[in-house]
């Protein structure tokens, strides 16, 4: 992210699209590959401008991790039309917010702002999409700014320094491997060159998404975008992404981390799992209720219940999968013990309960609590205009079609507790799982 | 071009969030609770907002850590429901519920479907009027505690947190933590829960916003059915008090590439008539704005950091005016002496009319957007309330802003920056760092 935001943006869930009550959404494609997305939110005069670039930090040239995200930051300093790093300053003289995130699978700008603004918005974003001027000045100051953004997000932070070793371990081929602000010694070696080279193989509108929510109809939308977006030229150079993939994982992998700033140590595990795919949901929405049904929502889950309520050995617990991702990515659960509980304790309840659950199928009364509460998380999503945008905008980079985000809940829905548990059987295979234990200086010594 | 569209924004007089302003209507229920309600039917939820009034302040010294506890266990068993029935339920109906406790209230917020609003509002009258504080929740969740708060001591923002605490509040309940400390917490009993549940949660002490597809009639009874239960709390006996801040670094040795940087002076309270002179002007030298002083000045002209930003913080009876950033321990020593040079600068100096200007546009353009959601526009409403702000503000809010001048904000800004009262607290292994 290129302007320091807390936690704010990092909270925003992905959450699926309503049945009982559709949100409008309408796609368009211009001439020159852009898609454009509109969703009507017409609940105050106010606009989300988003444009999504399929392109991400596992499509980076090998030794050159971190340059997505340096590049992100760097869209910010300036063209002919706009130059002298006044990007944000346009946007806010106009009352407007803005910035910036990169993932493993996109990045993407978004501003909000009054609606009245859209075109200039458009004008603008369009501008740096292919005419992003850069010097050495700027990009070193820049890569200083990134470098300590990376200090604190990762190297200050001892669960997010295992977390990309775990990653690093998990997979073998795949770039997901790779943390997606970098590597340090790869970041502070990064050019000028390197950001150029990025920008000009993949900023183009065929390779992009424009997300409009809010107080639009979606012909004006389309009018503006054809407008502003239509001039731009389509590069050549877009492929298809094709990522290397995982080989056969046959080994299970186990990871210890000290650092003496870990005051509640844990134990986490996570699978290779599959992802959402277009037309092919079906498996993913099994993970989701898997995940849900035994370590969502607190204590009423199967690790919950059996961890903290009944055996009393964890203060905490959960499972977590997401599906959204452009390439297969993880199934993931932890378990924080009680001090004095061991973390090979932990993991042996852990895994006690996933025997448990694969032994005993799933409480039919938990599984209709979790659809019940997804049913309810589509009505609260509308309420988010930004929540909306990211949702599609996310989906559309990961290979998904906007029918596919429509479907979502219904699929859902429709899930059985032996789909979960063929789901389970299949992923839990720990030959292709990293498990890692957490821990402080002297935990577990003697 | 992109230019010249900008400078016309000048005339724009920026956009009020209509909706919100001109539909506040403050609903007094038949047992005489009142809210502050925007009726938006669009989509079938209630978002609900409670600020009761107290807050861990009211805590006594041997039981620091009780309120907020007792926040916690508020939906961990209610009524004739136990932890995990409680949970369940909440599940079943697809409610959201959050309790949490600050220095000077108690905060809960409730999202719930109006398909089955009945249901969720005595499942959540359950967790305000009858809760359980049974033994074998209380000590799950006073496990949790514990857990987070031995994770303070190896966090270095909250070793920050608490030196500086400690040094603006010497003799004060708010440099106490508020989540107690590993031996209060442990001290506690179940009945100490209750006697905090009495104090801090009292239908005398309490401000509602509400926003959804509800009538002012039914959120009347709603209201009087959620909160008729409660007794009166206790009132507010925390004492005024003036910061006890000094120029100067306080420096903390901790094992980290980045230093963890906050910083403070006194600020000003939220009824004083400077207030909106005064955040404007912060909005200029600290806002989370590309062109703030200390973003341009700290980070990107030299790249010392990821994030810089200061703020208001008007607690109930002190006012703090405080920032924060990291920096990499070789180069917090310069970013610090910046600091305090713009510092110095805005007190001798002030702002220019051209950077008021860009605030008033920005913050009066930005406004709005703040009015994202049924649960943010009922944070929002609950806020004004506890401000003491009238029903009109939301509408009246950008002329206000737009009303400041350039001699008042200088006026304010040459006293309300005060160097000779900043205090640094660093944590970390700065290099080159004089302390005082």
């Amino acid at each position: 992210m290129r302007r320091f935001l807390g936690a704010a943006l990092l909270a925003m869930v992905l959450v699926p699209t309503a049945q009982a009550q559709q949100v409008p959404v309408t796609r368009y494609t211009l001439e020159n590959g852009l898609e454009v997305v509109v969703i009507e939110d017409h609940r105050a005069p106010i606009v989300t401008h988003m444009l999504w670039y399929r392109v991400g930090a596992a499509d980076e040239p090998a030794g050159k991790s971190g340059i997505a995200h340096f590049l992100e930051h760097l869209m910010f300093k300036g063209t002919e039309a706009v130059p002298d790093a006044t990007f944000s300053e346009v946007i806010e003289a106009n009352g407007g917010d803005d910035n910036a995130f990169t993932s493993q699978d996109y990045t993407g700008y978004y501003q909000q702002v009054a609606v009245d603004r859209l075109p200039l918005m458009m004008e603008m974003e369009a501008d740096r999409m292919r005419g992003l001027i850069l010097d050495d000045t700027a990009m070193l100051t820049e890569r200083d700014v990134v470098l300590e953004e990376r200090a604190l997000r990762t190297d200050s932070n001892p669960g997010s320094l295992f977390s990309e070793q775990r990653n690093a371990a998990q997979f073998l081929n795949h770039p997901y491997g790779t943390p997606i602000i970098g590597w340090p010694d790869e970041v502070n070696a990064l050019t000028l060159q390197d950001a150029l080279d990025f920008y000009d193989l993949n900023y183009a509108p065929n390779n992009a998404i424009l997300v409009v929510a809010g107080d639009v109809q979606p012909e004006e939308v389309l009018a503006l975008a054809k407008q502003y977006y239509g001039p731009v030229a389509p590069s050549p150079g877009i492929k298809k992404r094709l990522r290397p993939q995982e080989p056969p994982q046959r080994a299970a992998r186990r990871l210890e981390y000290r650092d003496e700033r870990v005051s509640n140590p844990y134990v986490i595990r996570t699978y290779l799992a599959p992802n959402r795919r277009a037309g092919a949901q079906e498996q993913a929405a099994a993970l989701s209720l898997l995940a849900d049904v035994l370590g969502g929502g607190g204590i009423t889950s199967l690790l919950g219940q059996r961890l903290q309520i009944e055996e009393e050995i964890a203060l905490s617990s959960g499972a977590f999968y997401s599906g959204l991702s452009y390439d297969p990515d993880t199934f993931g659960m932890y378990v924080v013990p009680k001090p004095g509980v061991s973390l090979q304790e932990a993991e042996a309840r852990l895994d006690a309960t996933l025997a448990y659950l694969l032994e005993n199928g799933v409480d039919p009364a938990r599984l209709a609590r979790s659809k019940a509460a997804l049913l309810a998380s589509e009505i609260y999503a509308m309420d988010s205009q930004m929540g909306l945008a990211q949702r599609y905008g996310a989906a559309l980079t990961s290979g998904l079609t906007i029918e596919d985000v429509a479907a979502w809940p219904d699929i859902l829905q429709a899930v059985t507790e032996e789909d979960i548990l063929a789901a389970a059987r299949q992923v839990l295979d720990k030959r292709q799982s990293v498990t890692g234990y957490l821990m402080g200086a002297e935990e577990g010594k003697q | 071009m992109i230019r010249v569209f900008s400078m016309l924004a000048v005339f724009w007089v920026g956009l009020s969030p209509a909706q919100a302003a001109s539909n506040i209507q403050k609903v007094t229920s038949p047992g005489g609770i009142t809210a502050w309600l925007v009726q938006e039917d669009s989509i079938p939820m209630v978002a609900l907002q409670f600020s009761f009034r107290g807050g861990t302040s009211l805590d006594p010294l041997d039981k620091l850590g009780a309120t907020n506890l007792m926040a916690g266990l508020l939906e961990e068993g209610a009524g004739p429901l136990d932890a995990t029935g409680f949970a369940e339920r909440t599940d079943e109906l697809g409610a959201r519920f959050r309790f949490s406790a600050g220095r000077d209230s108690v905060n809960i917020s409730a999202s719930m479907l109006t398909s089955n609003l009945e249901e969720s509002v005595d499942l959540l009258r359950l967790a305000l009027v009858e809760p359980n504080f049974d033994a074998v929740a209380f000590e799950r969740v006073r496990g949790q505690v514990n857990s987070g708060l031995r994770g303070e001591k190896t966090d270095p923002q909250a070793i920050g947190s608490k030196a500086l605490r400690e040094l603006t509040f010497p003799d004060h309940p708010y440099g106490l933590p508020v989540d107690g400390t590993l031996e209060t917490v442990a001290a506690l009993t179940p009945e100490d829960m209750r006697a905090a549940h009495a104090q801090a949660l009292g239908k005398n002490n309490v401000f509602v916003g509400a926003v959804g597809a509800i009538t002012p009639e039914a959120l009347g009874s709603l209201l009087d059915e959620l909160l008729a239960g409660l007794p009166d709390g206790i009132a507010d006996n925390v004492p005024d008090v003036t910061p006890a801040l000094t120029a100067g670094i306080t420096s903390i040795e901790f094992d980290t590439p980045q230093s963890v940087i906050s910083f403070s002076q006194p600020g000003l309270s939220r009824d004083d008539p400077d207030y909106l002179a005064a955040y404007v002007l912060n909005h200029i030298i600290g806002g989370r704005s590309s062109t703030a002083r200390l973003n341009v000045e700290v980070r990107e002209k030299r790249g010392l950091t990821y994030g810089i930003s200061s703020f208001l913080l008007p607690y109930e009876h002190a006012a703090l005016f405080m920032g924060a950033f990291s920096s990499g321990n070789e180069t917090v020593a310069e970013a610090v002496k910046i600091v305090r040079q713009e510092w110095a600068k805005v007190a001798a100096e002030g702002v220019t009319a051209a950077e008021l200007e860009t605030a008033k546009r920005y913050l009066t353009g930005a406004y709005p957007l703040r009015f994202d959601g049924n649960a943010e526009i009922a944070g929002i409403l609950a806020g004004l309330q506890v401000a003491g702000l009238p029903i009109t503000y939301i509408g009246e809010r950008n002329d206000l802003v737009n009303a400041v001048t350039l001699e008042e904000i200088n006026r304010v800004a040459a006293t309300l920056f005060q160097p000779e009262k900043l205090r640094f607290v660093v944590v970390g292994q700065p290099e080159g760092l004089p302390e005082d």
